[in-house]
């Protein structure tokens, strides 16, 4: 596998897998570390890190412990950025390689169709998509992938416009493969490293969109997540900043170590593009 | 020699590790006087361009000149400073390349990147160097030098771009003038105007000119003396007459030889029964325009009638944009013709449903040009050719065990099946495609100039291959070239394309002995080497 020889060469990329485990390895010690609901009362509230040694990063203003509650809003972030991620991308190629393999008035209503999503901001799109459908975590995570797919797919339609010409998928036609054999078999296996790597810039926003909602409070409440507690140490923000610092601190390491990942992943699969 | 322009001694160039070789270049050694034309000649991964470009230090910084010196004008261009070269490249060198469209900046007019040389090298003031152009346009006799320097680069044909190349290398009275393959993306009769273009200058100008090619019909028609590479290393160099009537080295002979000789083989008895008729053959582009209006329309192919007997080897011959490549994909049917009947087998293939092409495809199957571009570069070489066979309902392991011996047939180890098309050369690469087409035991093989990005030597054997198949087989072939040259080796019959219409067919022997059409004519003409060539085939009769 060159492609994993040239990833390993790299430090950020690296440096960016390691940060992504310690992140994967929170959220799969979380339950065994804390085995109480995050959410529960544990001691007094405000209570500042290192003060006390049964609370590392200190408490909230209701007294929950701010360590629980980072680590299993790892696993609240890792689960709405995977899983909305996946519902973007999906959406995303399947309207791309509909429309750049077809073309002619399919692609025009697909893409006029993308235009839409696109013009409105996604936030505030989000915002509708939660106000309507409720916040619960299905929701927050289906309404956040909804919002993410047009970027995907104009970049499938982009490689399959560049793919479906070439001569290996003609010679597939002249042999008697049908369209969706031509489409999943020949061409989108090359037109898929680019969307592999947009991928992480997707999980990334996601991960964003989940804390931007909780801060407004628009979050599922009844989950720990990152973004919950921010919102939270809102309310005393001026004081015991620390509350909303250290999960703000939790969602910059997520997102920094995600994009190294997928800027490594870029860089070993498109070896050429790699700026010298 | 005492007048020599460049002299190359001892140079040896590394490649960085990984490679196919250490060396692209090992203890190169020649010269070139003024007043001559120095080929250079070899297939593609020979060197020779790598030694163009040590000689303008415009070398990739991953690969360095570790030995040896280039002397021009009493220095040695390994050992010059940056600021050097700039004074050296340009006047006192220049080059020009394959391909003039990249070459040339699309956003600036011809004039002004003509222009441009006399405003960076020298004081001229904004007119003289604007006569200068159009003096110089008119010595590489652009029609109409005016209208020239006012275009933009994509409103020229390709070889009046080349034709600009040529007059911005000589702005400044170079000293030596180096000339990558300039005519190896031009057409043929282009080419010959082009080749006569360098001489005549050279003659003029007193320039000393180093020509890189692969192509020993160019090398007959243009070379004073004649460098001959393999590997990176000069195996063979003399005068041109020398060379090529007395080529000592064997790998010079190998090439001589692989140059395919401009006479058709004896007539082959031919079935009197048609297997692919195409009787009124027409498609038309549109583009633009709203509604229907103000569109412009492109006649791809007009009114095209053919047949092909059984077992025979229909070449269509043509230059760029002649259509018949549009030919070829309508046979096909991966573009639709407008009009006109492809009758094969009794059935009509032009007007078949889109569904019933699917089906009855195993029927005419096509090779691709490209060896590069034709093969799923995800897939191993047994499924790409085990493909066609299961879409059509074989079982995946049987479809495998076949393409194994297709594998044997095309002269390919059957283990490489297990290997990715990167893994193999461009012939290599062609012998799959061509196992992939023959997988599904086609009556009828439509082949897009299957051998146009080979090297000279593989395009021999390839060219053997597809004549073995032939009888084998029994296939029949339609066979789409620019080469008048590899057409006359394979093809019993001929047909010249020309503005997607068909001007002259008939047999090899009679197109090519005795053509009638003036554009046959002038085709004929133009294949460089083409005295040599008929003095050598006289010599050998």
């Amino acid at each position: 596998m060159d492609a994993l020889k040239r990833y390993f060469r790299s430090p950020a990329a690296v440096a960016g897998l390691i940060l992504l485990m310690v992140v994967i390895a929170m959220a799969i010690s979380a339950g065994w570390l804390y085995p109480r609901d995050p959410l529960a009362l544990a001691g007094r509230p405000l209570l500042w890190p290192f003060s006390n040694p049964r609370f590392p990063l200190g408490t909230d203003n209701s007294g929950r412990d701010i360590a629980a509650q980072i680590f299993y809003g790892a696993r609240i972030s890792l689960l709405i950025g995977g899983v909305a991620t996946a519902i973007a991308i999906a959406i995303g190629i399947l309207v791309g390689a509909f429309a750049g393999y077809y073309g002619g008035w399919i692609d025009n209503v697909l893409m006029r169709i993308t235009e839409a999503f696109q013009t409105l901001p996604n936030f505030l799109l989000l915002l509708v998509l939660v106000a309507v459908f409720g916040s619960t975590l299905t929701t927050v995570t289906i309404a956040v992938g909804v919002v993410s797919w047009p970027a995907p797919a104009r970049l499938t339609r982009a490689e399959f416009l560049s793919l479906r010409n070439r001569e290996f998928v003609q010679a597939g036609r002249t042999l008697g493969l049908r369209d969706l054999q031509l489409i999943l078999g020949e061409i989108l296996p090359n037109a898929l490293p680019p969307v592999v790597v947009y991928a992480s810039v997707v999980m990334a926003v996601a991960i964003l969109l989940e804390s931007a909602l909780a801060f407004l409070h628009l979050s599922d409440p009844n989950v720990a997540s990152w973004g919950n507690l921010i919102g939270l140490g809102r309310d005393v923000l001026r004081v015991q900043w620390y509350v909303s610092a250290i999960p703000g601190v939790a969602i910059l390491v997520t997102v920094l170590a995600v994009s190294l990942v997928g800027q490594g992943l870029n860089d070993a699969l498109n070896p050429r593009l790699k700026s010298r | 020699m005492s007048d020599s322009v460049l002299s190359i001694e001892d140079l040896s160039v590394r490649l960085p590790v990984g490679a196919d070789r250490a060396r692209a270049l090992a203890n190169v050694s020649l010269s070139v006087s003024a007043n001559e034309i120095l080929c250079v000649v070899g297939e593609s991964g020979s060197g020779k361009s790598v030694m163009a470009n040590a000689i303008m230090r415009l070398l990739p910084p991953e690969v360095r000149i570790e030995t040896g010196h280039i002397m021009f004008e009493r220095s040695d261009l390994c050992a010059a400073s940056l600021a050097e070269m700039r004074h050296v490249r340009g006047k006192g060198i220049s080059m020009i390349f394959q391909e003039p469209m990249t070459a040339l900046n699309p956003l600036r007019t011809i004039g002004d990147q003509v222009g441009e040389m006399f405003s960076v090298h020298t004081d001229l003031s904004k007119a003289d160097i604007q006569k200068k152009v159009k003096g110089l346009l008119a010595d590489v006799r652009i029609p109409d030098p005016d209208g020239a320097a006012r275009a933009y680069p994509h409103e020229l044909s390709g070889g009046q771009r080349q034709r600009a190349m040529i007059a911005m290398a000589l702005a400044l009275d170079p000293k030596l003038l180096i000339a990558d393959e300039p005519t190896t993306a031009l057409d043929v009769t282009t080419q010959a105007q082009i080749l006569k273009l360098i001489r005549d200058l050279q003659r003029r100008r007193n320039t000393a000119v180093l020509f890189i090619t692969h192509d020993f019909g160019v090398v007959a028609e243009i070379a004073d003396r004649v460098v001959v590479m393999q590997r990176g290393v000069v195996v063979e160099q003399g005068p041109a007459a020398a060379v090529l009537s007395h080529p000592q080295h064997a790998y010079t002979r190998q090439l001589i030889a692989a140059v395919p000789p401009l006479q058709a083989p004896p007539p082959r008895p031919l079935a009197s029964e048609n297997i692919l008729t195409l009787s009124g053959v027409s498609k038309t582009y549109r583009s633009g325009g709203f509604l229907g209006r103000g569109a412009r329309v492109t006649a791809a192919v007009k009114d095209v009638s053919l047949v092909l007997p059984k077992g025979a080897t229909l070449g269509i011959i043509g230059e760029s944009g002649s259509g018949k490549s549009t030919l070829a994909r309508c046979i096909v049917r991966l573009i639709d013709p407008d009009q006109g009947a492809i009758m094969l087998d009794g059935k009509n293939w032009a007007a078949m449903s889109h569904r019933d092409v699917r089906r009855e495809t195993r029927h005419i199957q096509m090779v691709f040009q490209d060896p590069f571009a034709s093969l799923n570069p995800r897939r191993k070489a047994a499924e790409l050719v085990a493909q066609g066979p299961i879409v059509h309902g074989m079982p995946r392991a049987e479809a495998i065990a076949e393409a194994r011996k297709l594998f044997a047939l095309v002269g390919l180890d059957p283990a490489a099946g297990d290997r990715f098309p990167h893994e193999f050369s461009g012939g290599q690469r062609q012998r799959i495609g061509l196992a992939r087409a023959l997988a599904l035991k086609p009556d009828v093989l439509v082949a897009d100039e299957p051998v146009s990005a080979l090297d000279v030597s593989v395009q021999a054997q390839v060219l053997r291959l597809l004549a073995e198949l032939r009888a084998q087989l029994g296939l029949s072939i339609v066979f789409i070239t620019h080469d008048l040259r590899v057409a006359a080796q394979i093809c019993d019959l001929v047909a010249v394309m020309k503005d997607g219409a068909i001007v002259e067919h008939g047999p090899t022997h009679e197109v090519f002995g005795s053509p009638r059409h003036p554009y046959t004519q002038a085709l004929l003409a133009s294949i460089p080497g083409g005295d040599f060539m008929r003095h050598r085939v006289a010599a050998g009769a």
